[in-house]
């Protein structure tokens, strides 16, 4: 290499990886370093403790449920999504009327695949205030207001989705699949039509039907997509700061309730670093989190390791 | 919302007994009349869950022209009189404010972010140097962590640099952790432009920086028009950064929240004085520019965040 050049090279990196030490890096290595210290925030002046933050944690129940909540979050919203998104992916690229023996999508695919994509595109905080007004705790609400009007619920105790504890972790899951299964429709359509016609005709041919063929050929064939899924999906579980900051009843600033049943690690987070000033806390739940979700990766890619089929 | 996934074994019984109706009249093959049945399961639960995603954006929409009384009273109302002052109100409320932050700071932040990525991403991908595989795995790995835990010390990074609350420490933080997807995606791209392109460039008297700008980059411009689309959601939609990073340091400090802060200030007012209509139109007003660019681009949002999630 000419000298020329690593003057180009080094000019090049300079600035982005600048930025990128300074404000991603550093502070992911200083995260560490801080969650052993009592340090409040407010002024630069903390002490080292050890592990007693850690050991804290272990010992606050408020903790620990969010951590439940969040693992309750990563079992059911990628089961769920992944499994209406395969469904629905099915039936767009393989729920047409055959013709001539071959399996075709259903008319429309492309209308269905734009318009269920769109929530995908819409900021969480749109979807806080339009399912804030869904789940409105009277009959004006878009939910309660359909129930009371088929008969199902009495217009004078209409059901209070986001401050009963025992559904408003699933009026949650409910909007992440909602934003959700477009997208991941669109994934693994695009999965499903990179496998070659041909196997489909040869296996009708040998006398497959759809059913057989979608479970011994296009899920066999999307499991990639199906992981990749679900790694993207656990990671929205092991998040979920949005919709529970803002949609959920206060259990403390930024939301969690009712009393604290909704709780998760990014709300408590935020919470004691920003209302509470306990930097120190807050960054050894930020590393709680991150062995959560190395953890989640690697067992994900483990678990549902298959062999690789090449076609 | 699991309904549809039970359904799917209703598909397969149903199927013998349509099957024994049919036969009487047209003497089909057997996968064909079994995609009549299936046909028209398929356009019933897909029209299904599109009206799921259309009724509670159309809802929402409609009930901003609504007054308070009115959507307190009944879900399915329909608008007494049809004036858009509501949607000036909400944006002299502060929607236009919030809505012109966005803007500013987008208007840096993805062009910045699509340079100084495509460059750290084109020397990487392109030029041999040392610790070429070592700036490039530590890029990637920042996409795999969660953004908690960082949060904390970037707080007091920022505030260090005398950049809290302001529109160019906002624009640095945002260019910084979209980093690490664009460098991944655009280094895949660059490796596939063909060497004999630079090389002619090169032979003919440019330098590398001139090769870069007007050889390379233009080449790249599909890769670079999906990432772009990717950031500009991305960094529209983002609310955790901007919660943490936004916020008046004092009383005279001029309030800078960015669109998604200001939907969920406006969500929390409401608490103290009910003027919904005026929230919904904000919902509204911020979710038309995402209709927007999702309908003129939707073939390249769709392409961009799939091979996002599938690579």
């Amino acid at each position: 290499m000419r000298k020329g050049q690593y003057q180009f090279v080094a000019g090049f990196l300079l600035v982005p990886v600048a930025l990128y030490l300074v404000f991603v890096i550093w502070p992911y290595i200083q995260t560490f370093g801080y969650s052993l210290t009592d340090w409040k925030g407010q002024s630069q002046t903390f002490s080292f403790v050890g592990l007693d933050n850690y050991v804290a944690l272990f010992q606050d129940d408020i903790f620990l449920g969010a951590i439940w909540h969040n693992i309750l979050f990563l079992v059911f919203i990628p089961v769920i999504t992944i499994l209406l998104a395969l469904f629905f992916a099915f039936m767009v690229n393989a729920g047409g009327r055959s013709r001539a023996g071959g399996v075709s999508g259903v008319a429309g695919a492309g209308f269905y695949k734009i318009l269920y994509f769109f929530p995908q595109v819409l900021s969480l905080a749109i979807l806080s205030v339009l399912f804030g007004a869904v789940y409105r705790s009277d009959s004006g609400g878009m939910l309660n207001g359909f129930l009371v009007s088929i008969g199902l619920v009495d217009p004078g105790a209409p059901v209070e989705w986001l401050n009963e504890p025992n559904f408003v972790l699933w009026a949650l899951i409910a909007v992440i699949v909602w934003h959700g299964v477009g997208f991941y429709l669109v994934l693994f359509s695009a999965a499903m039509q990179s496998i070659p016609r041909d196997i489909y005709e040869a296996a009708l041919i040998d006398g497959a039907g759809r059913a057989q063929s979608f479970f011994k050929i296009t899920l066999p064939l999307l499991w990639d997509a199906v992981q990749t899924a679900w790694v993207y999906l656990g990671i929205v579980a092991m998040d979920m700061f949005i919709l529970v900051s803002t949609m959920t009843a206060p259990g403390g600033e930024f939301g969690g309730g009712p009393d604290h049943a909704s709780e998760t690690m990014s709300t408590y987070l935020m919470r004691n670093f920003l209302i509470y000033g306990k930097s120190g806390y807050a960054c050894a739940m930020g590393v709680v989190m991150l062995l959560l979700t190395l953890i989640l990766s690697v067992v994900t890619l483990r678990a549902t390791r298959r062999e690789r089929i090449e076609f | 919302m699991t309904a549809p996934l039970q359904k799917t074994d209703v598909t397969e019984a149903e199927v013998p007994r349509q099957r024994a109706v049919t036969k009487a009249n047209t003497p089909a093959s057997g996968p064909a009349r079994e995609g009549v049945v299936l046909n028209v399961f398929s356009h019933g639960f897909l029209a299904l869950w599109a009206l799921m995603i259309v009724l509670p954006l159309l809802w929402l929409v409609l009930s901003s022209f609504k007054t308070d009384a009115q959507i307190a009273g009944s879900a399915f109302g329909w608008p007494a009189n049809w004036s858009f002052d509501v949607f000036t109100r909400a944006w002299d409320k502060g929607i236009g404010d919030y809505f012109v932050n966005t803007v500013i700071v987008l208007v840096f932040s993805v062009p910045l972010t699509m340079l100084f990525g495509s460059m750290a991403a084109y020397v990487l991908a392109r030029y041999e140097f040392w610790g070429n595989r070592l700036v490039y795995y530590v890029f990637v790995a920042g996409a795999m962590f969660p953004v908690f835990l960082a949060l904390v010390p970037l707080f007091f990074m920022v505030k260090l640099l005398g950049m809290l609350n302001t529109y160019q420490g906002l624009i640095l933080v945002y260019v910084a952790y979209s980093l690490p997807f664009t460098v991944f995606f655009m280094h895949a791209f660059f490796r596939t432009l063909p060497t004999a392109v630079f090389e002619a460039a090169i032979l003919d008297g440019a330098s590398h920086t001139r090769t870069f700008f007007q050889v390379m980059l233009p080449m790249a411009k599909p890769g670079l028009l999906s990432v772009g689309i990717f950031n500009t959601l991305g960094q529209w939609n983002q609310f955790v950064l901007p919660t943490v990073l936004m916020q008046p340091q004092s009383g005279d400090d001029p309030e800078r929240y960015v669109l998604t802060q200001g939907l969920i200030q406006l969500q929390q007012q409401q608490g103290y004085e009910t003027d919904l209509p005026v929230l919904f139109a904000g919902v509204t007003i911020a979710m038309i520019p995402m209709l927007v660019v999702y309908l003129s681009f939707q073939r390249q949002v769709q392409a961009g965040l799939t091979s996002a999630t599938l690579k």
